[in-house]
């Protein structure tokens, strides 16, 4: 077990939690706003660290540069959907949660 | 490695099956698009992890795939919602 694998298999575990903690805000929270946060927040964080896991093992420069743009393909997408999604909710007139 | 591999393969894949309690549940069409990009996001991870975990570099080309569609197909639906059934643009 080289230091490369144990560093990947951190970064592959942190990745898979902050997928768990993604989908169980999606499922958990009181409100579409909030559960934007959770879906493109976490999800993409627990992205970025599954993809930085690869990369890691991955064989070329180039395989790694792919993930790379992969991820932060997945970023852009994400934050743009976040705001088209909550704008649309905004004008379909669903308030936010209040306490 | 790759057992660990296929292992968090199949926890993604737990967590889509999860998530899609929001498809049923969720009380707007958005939620249930949030639910969509949360398939799309874990779905490429796991081809991104499958294709490690296989050797076959041809699942990095459908994890870029499924990353545009998915962007592609939530744009499409706020189109349709926000400028009626139509989709079609009125300005």
């Amino acid at each position: 077990m080289t230091i490369l694998d144990v560093l990947s298999t951190a970064l592959l575990l942190a990745g898979c939690f902050f997928f768990l903690a993604g989908t169980v805000g999606l499922l958990r929270f009181p409100d579409v706003y909030c559960r934007l946060h959770a879906l493109t927040k976490a999800d993409n964080l627990g992205l970025q660290l599954v993809v930085l896991g690869l990369a890691l093992r991955a064989e070329s420069p180039f395989t790694a540069g792919k993930l790379l743009l992969i991820w932060l393909l997945a970023l852009l997408a994400s934050a743009t959907i976040a705001h088209l999604v909550a704008h649309l909710a905004r004008r379909e007139g669903y308030p936010p949660w209040t306490r | 490695m790759t057992a660990l591999l296929y292992g968090v393969a199949a926890f993604l894949l737990a967590n889509i099956s999860v998530g899609l309690y929001r498809v049923a549940r969720g009380p707007t069409h958005l939620d249930r698009m949030l639910a969509a990009q949360l398939l799309g996001t874990t779905g490429i991870a796991v081809a991104l992890v499958l294709a490690e975990a296989t050797g076959n570099p041809g699942g990095r080309d459908v994890a870029l795939v499924l990353a545009v569609l998915a962007t592609l197909a939530a744009v499409f639906f706020v189109r349709r919602f926000r400028f009626g059934a139509g989709g079609t643009a009125s300005r």
